[in-house]
């Protein structure tokens, strides 16, 4: 099957259409990101989370409970 | 044979006596597991007070009695948040530190606590200043 002209020509046209379109959507993709006028504070006391303490509190509040001479 | 028997009934019952004042002896203490009345009184003072790290510690400078107290209190506190520990996956810190928001949770008003920034409150109405992992 031969092309003809005025095939090859929308062919081109769809292309380039692609070619914006993609282009566009990369752009718009990109995030920016913004510097924190703040210093990054790391607390380094993290070996105990709140998760550990809210699992431990009622073995805790047993403790005490049975303990109340030294508590 | 009949005098053997007429020994025996007097030392059976001094022995049931026994048993009995033993187990009396026993029930009751565990019953009324109480704070020592020098502990209670320092307490009540606000001579020492809760810490967030689940120990006692000095809101003022204390007398050497009250120093051993605190000392003798502080090591069997230890002990028991070590087993508790062990039992419960955690470390010896993490279950103290957890005992700690209890405990300071739990203090009376007129009773001294330990803030997160290291200052000495005194409990009042309010809920006490915490550290804010505290459940």
């Amino acid at each position: 099957m031969k092309m003809t002209n005025e095939q090859a020509r929308r062919q081109a046209i769809g292309a380039k259409c692609l070619a914006i379109v993609t282009g566009a959507a990369a752009l718009a993709g990109c995030v920016q990101i913004e510097t924190p006028d703040k210093p990054i504070e790391i607390n380094l006391n993290i070996n105990i989370k709140q998760e550990i303490v809210y699992r431990l509190d009622g073995d805790a509040k047993k403790l005490i409970e049975q303990n109340s001479e030294i508590f | 044979m009949d005098m053997r028997l007429k020994h025996w009934k007097p030392t059976g019952l001094a022995l049931a006596a026994i048993v009995t004042t033993a187990a009396v002896a026993f029930a009751v203490p565990s019953a009324m597991a109480q704070r020592d009345p020098a502990y209670a009184a320092a307490r009540a003072d606000g001579q020492i007070g809760e810490q967030p790290d689940g120990y006692l510690g000095f809101a003022s400078s204390p007398t050497p009695a009250i120093r051993a107290l605190v000392q003798d209190l502080n090591i069997k506190r230890k002990a028991a948040y070590t087993e508790r520990a062990q039992a419960t996956g955690s470390t010896v810190e993490q279950f103290a530190f957890t005992s700690g928001c209890n405990l300071i949770a739990q203090t009376k008003p007129g009773e001294k606590y330990q803030a997160p920034d290291g200052s000495w409150k005194t409990r009042d109405g309010s809920p006490p200043v915490r550290d804010s992992r505290c459940p």
